[in-house]
Parts: C-alpha cells; structure tokens; sequence
C-alpha cells in the first residue's frame, strides 16, 4: 500500500510540511490587511469631532456620539444582567445538580441555545421583551435580548472554570463544617474567579459587535440624543457603521471604517483587560 | 439589661440550642440560595421554549394564509410585491450558495491550519499563532460585511469585470473568513485530543509524518473534524451582517456567485428594517423563515453534538 521508493515519500512528506505551514498563515495575512484596509480608509476621520457629533447627513459632520453613548449603556445593563444568571447557573451545574436526565437535558438545551443563530435571538427579544413586556425600542429591550444571547457563552465559560477547581479544596472545607454555599462563596469563586473574568469579557466583547438582533428589535440609526435611562431609545456603534457601509457614498464608507475603528478599540481594551485580570488574579492565587 | 448582658446570657445557654438554631437558619438560607440558582439554570430551558412557541405561535398565523406545501417548494419570492409569492426556494438557495462558497474556502484551509497547529508547530509558533486566529475569530460580523463590500468586491472586479456590485461570491468569501478560525481552532482540538501513542505505533514501522498525520491521526479525529464542519457550516448558515451587507436583496433562484442574491437571514434583516406594517402577511414571512432558519441550524447543531459525543467515547 505505501510506496517502497523512500525518496519519494520523504519528499511528499516534506512538502506536505510546507503546504500546511503556508496554508496555515492565510488567517494572519488575512487579519493583517483588514486591518490595513480599514485603518486606511478611516483613520483620517477619526477625530475628537467624530466622537462628540451626532450622526448627520453631512458625512464631515457626523459622529458617533450617540451610538457610542448608546453601545456603553447596553454594555452595561447587558453585564448587570447576564453576570448573576449566568454564574448562577453555572454553579448550580457544576456544584448543585445531581447526575440525572434532567440535568443532561439542561445540558444539552444549553449548548444547543449556543448555536442558534443570533437573528433568532432578535426575534425572541421583538415578540417578548418589546411587544408583550412593552419594553419599546429600549436600551432595556436590547440589553435583554443580548443577555439571552450570551449567557450560553458565559454560562459554558464559568462551568469550564469552576471545573478546573481541585476537589480537595470543597473537601477541606466541608470536612470543617462548612455548607455548600459557604465553600462556595468561600473558596470555589475565588478560585475559578479569573477564568469567569475571562470568559465574561469575551461574553461581552460578543455582544458589543452583534448588530443583527438590534435591527430586529428595532434599534435606530439616527438618534440625535443620549440615552438617560433604561427605557430610553438608543442607537449602538454596529448599527450606525451598518448605516453608513450600506449608503452609496464613498464619503460614508470612510466613516463606517472610522466607526469599525472605534469599535475595535474599544474591543481592544476590553481584551486586554481581561488579560491584565485574569494575569493579576492567578498571581494572587499562586 | 443592655446588650453586652444580653450576649452574656446567650452564651452561659446549653451550647448545643445555640448550634441547632443556627443550624436551621443556614438549612434554610442553603435552600433558598439552591432555589435561586436553581432558577438561573432554567432560564436557558425557558429561553428554548419561548423560541420554539413564539416562532411556532406566528408561523402558524402565517400558514394559515400560505400552504406549507406553496412556502417550502414554491420557486418565487415576492411577499412585498403584487402579485405576492410565498415560495422560499431562492432564499434557501442564496443561502446555499453562501455556504458552499464559504465552506470550499475555510474546510480546507481551517484543516490544513490546524494540522500544522498540533502536528508540526513548535509551542512558540503555535503560541503566536493560536493568539491571531482568536482575535480573528472575535472580530465583529459587521467589520466582515464592511471588508466585503469594499475591499473584496473591487478586488474581484479587476479579475471580473462583469461582477455585480452586489454578490454572493464576495459575501461567501467573507463569511469563509469568518468561520476559518472557527474550523481551525475545533479541528486542532480533535487532532490533540489523539493519544500520541497511535502516532508513536505509526512512526515505529517506519511511516513518515506524512503518512501518520493523513493516515492515522485524521481517521482518528475524523468524527470530531465532521462535527467542527458541521458546526462551522450551520454558523455560515446563520450569518446575517455580511450577507446583508454584501450579497445583496434579490432572492433569485440562480447558482450564479457574480450576481445578487439574497440569503434568508438577510430577507429578515431587509423586512426589519423597512416599513411593512406588523401582522400583515408579508411581515409575518420574517416568522416563517426563522422558523426554518432555526430548525435547519438546530438539526445541524444536534449532528455536530452527536459526532462529538461519538468523537469523545473513544479517546476520553
């Protein structure tokens, strides 16, 4: 079955490494001129005047202000929300729920709800949270629907976490009579604290590009105001890229990359901090 | 008395009353605490059934207008237009066309990559490389639909000059991009979740790497690399930015990449967006296509569960 001419072999396999190896750097390349394309297009629009305006229908005066306002408002109530369901959920799984069907079920219902696609999420958040909670085209509504969205991710992310905490720990502190909500509170959490962290942030820095399920609740493009409340009507940075992107003029497309710009700082930052967390908590830990 | 007394008193009681009160207090907070957390992991239970009842509840308003037999193999799609047509073949077709494209670009190369990542790159490359593939993989569908439109469309024309400004090879490319990170990094998991003692076996009688990674290491992942495809196409399937942005707003029952189209997901965004009148026929569409949209991305989901599960019963 395989070839008895040894040259040729250790030439197919040689080139099979180098196959792989090239093939293997196309995301890189790729990453690299994204971000070369977009920093070209957009970065000369990026100013303080940018960030300060709200959108116009003059592409040297728009800004995202409002959308900015907007993104940090549903950032926020989204984490306020989705953080206290989503560990407690995990916890529950990992500490609590005997080994039943039940709890497989549940199991399995969450990693299914992972990959649903977010458009659906979108119509789950228009029927429930806008129509029969008449919630409106709130910040509140739209921080639900993303809750929703991401509490799978977190939910899986944490569980992963407080898996990784060793048995002997829970063990010590039973043994010292402690009940199961005292050594978790106590010493579970803290322990599997860094990788919750983590998994929250990448949770959020989800949540912060996903336009499709604004459009379907119904987030607006043109807002000439800043969000003061839970109930208000908003406008969020994906949305008014897609604006700008889906409008004809090259003047637009430039400040939808602008916006992308932004939006990728943003993201930025909030990864590194997860990393920053995440190094300082597992230093404290050791 | 005041209160130092009081404590005073407390303490001289028999010590077991003391325990034992404290004792049914904790008992009681425990199972409250229990209870609560209890709830947080139904909500994931209620979240599946409130999708399920809603996107049934609306469906069943719609086809009571619309035979089922009319929506699902009907070959025109023209609900906001007279005379209206309710069949959703073009739909589903746009969004084949998306993940054919889509998958011929990002299989191959997410297996090749992650064959390198666990087969033949040494820890400090590996440690540059997975880094990247994650940022790639966190990067906004939106930013996506922006690449496509304005980077991969012009590139195109310059190659086909007769490209439409909006089409689906452009928007399939990018959606290609999009779930390579996400092919690379599940089949890498495959492949090192291999016992190394097979590979060691291969590399005893004299196999080349070659030969030990096409020979044994992917039959031995193989239902985990089916599971990591079947999840990264039922992603393609449910994109919606880039499609919307790139592939257009025709729906157009053609296997032509060069022209518009439009994919399920991007009809939904389209309806949303404009301003037919809620509860009239032609919005309650958006409700059916979901429910398609869903139930297609739910099968594939509970495949790719299946053959992971499967994948996992040998090696772990």
């Amino acid at each position: 079955m395989i070839s008895q001419n040894l040259t040729h072999r250790h030439r197919v396999a040689i080139l099979f490494h180098g196959f792989c190896f090239m093939v293997s750097w196309t995301g890189v390349v790729i990453l690299g001129i994204l971000l070369f394309h977009v920093t070209g297009e957009g970065l000369h629009w990026l100013d303080l005047q940018f960030l300060n305006d709200f959108p116009s229908r003059f592409p040297e005066k728009a800004g995202i202000k409002s959308a900015l306002f907007g993104t940090v408002w549903l950032i926020s109530l989204t984490a306020l929300i989705s953080i206290p369901l989503g560990v407690g959920a995990a916890i529950y799984l990992e500490e609590y729920a005997p080994k039943n069907a039940f709890t497989r079920f549940i199991d399995l219902n969450i990693s299914n709800l992972a990959g649903v696609p977010s458009i659906v999420y979108g119509m789950l958040g228009l029927v429930i949270f806008v129509r029969w909670f008449n919630f409106d085209r709130s910040v509140l509504a739209g921080s639900m629907t993303m809750s929703l969205l991401i509490l799978p991710i977190i939910i899986i992310a944490s569980r992963e976490s407080l898996r990784g905490v060793p048995n002997t720990i829970r063990q010590a502190a039973f043994a010292l009579g402690a009940t199961r909500w005292q050594t978790i509170y106590s010493h579970v959490l803290p322990a599997s604290l860094p990788g919750i962290l983590t998994g929250f942030i990448l949770a959020l820095s989800r949540s912060i590009g996903e336009t499709a399920p604004l459009i379907m609740i119904g987030a607006l493009t043109y807002v000439a105001f800043v969000p003061e409340g839970p109930m208000d009507e908003f406008a969020a940075l994906p949305i008014q890229i897609f604006n700008w992107a889906s409008r004809p003029q090259q003047e637009f497309h430039e400040l939808a990359a602008a916006g992308i710009l932004v939006l990728l700082i943003v993201l930025l930052l909030m990864n590194s901090v997860a990393v920053f967390i995440r190094h300082r908590l597992e230093k404290k830990n050791q | 008395m005041n209160s130092s007394s009081k404590t005073e008193i407390r303490s001289r009681l028999p010590l077991e009353t003391n325990v034992f009160q404290n004792r049914q207090a904790k008992n009681w907070r425990e199972e409250v605490i229990k209870t609560v957390l209890l709830f947080c992991a139904l909500i994931s239970v209620l979240t599946t059934f409130a999708i399920v009842f809603i996107l049934a509840q609306e469906t069943g308003v719609f086809f009571k207008d619309v035979s089922v037999l009319d929506f699902l193999f009907g070959t025109q799609w023209t609900p906001l237009l007279e005379p209206r047509s309710f069949g959703v073949l073009p739909l589903v077709c746009g969004t084949v066309l998306i993940v054919v494209g889509a998958g011929s670009l990002a299989l191959p190369i997410g297996l090749a990559t992650a064959i390198y990542l666990s087969e033949y790159a040494s820890t400090r490359v590996r440690s540059l490389l997975k880094p990247i593939l994650e940022v790639l993989a966190g990067i906004p569908t939106i930013v996506y639909g922006y690449f496509a439109l304005t980077f991969i469309t012009p590139l195109l024309k310059t190659f086909f000059p007769k490209i439409q400004t909006f089409n689906a090879a452009s928007a399939s490319l990018v959606v290609g991009i999009m779930i390579l990170p996400m092919v690379a990094s599940l089949c890498d998991n495959a492949f090192r979740a291999v016992p190394d003692s097979l590979r060691q076996g291969a590399y005893a009688v004299g196999a080349t790497q070659y030969e030990v990674t096409t020979g044994v290491v992917i039959p031995s992942a193989l239902s985990g690399v089916m599971a990591a495809f079947v999840l990264a196409l039922s992603r393609a399937i449910g994109e919606t930015m880039a499609v919307t942005l790139a592939a257009g707003a025709t729906a157009k029952l053609t296997m032509d990449p060069f022209v518009s189209i439009q994919t399920m997901t991007a009809y939904i965004v389209q309806v949303s967006l404009g301003d037919t009148p809620a509860g009239t026929i032609a919005y309650q569409t958006i409700f059916a296509v979901s429910a398609l949209l869903f139930i297609i991305t739910l099968c594939m989901n509970i495949i790719s569960h299946r053959l992971l599960h499967r994948f996992r019963e040998v090696y772990e």
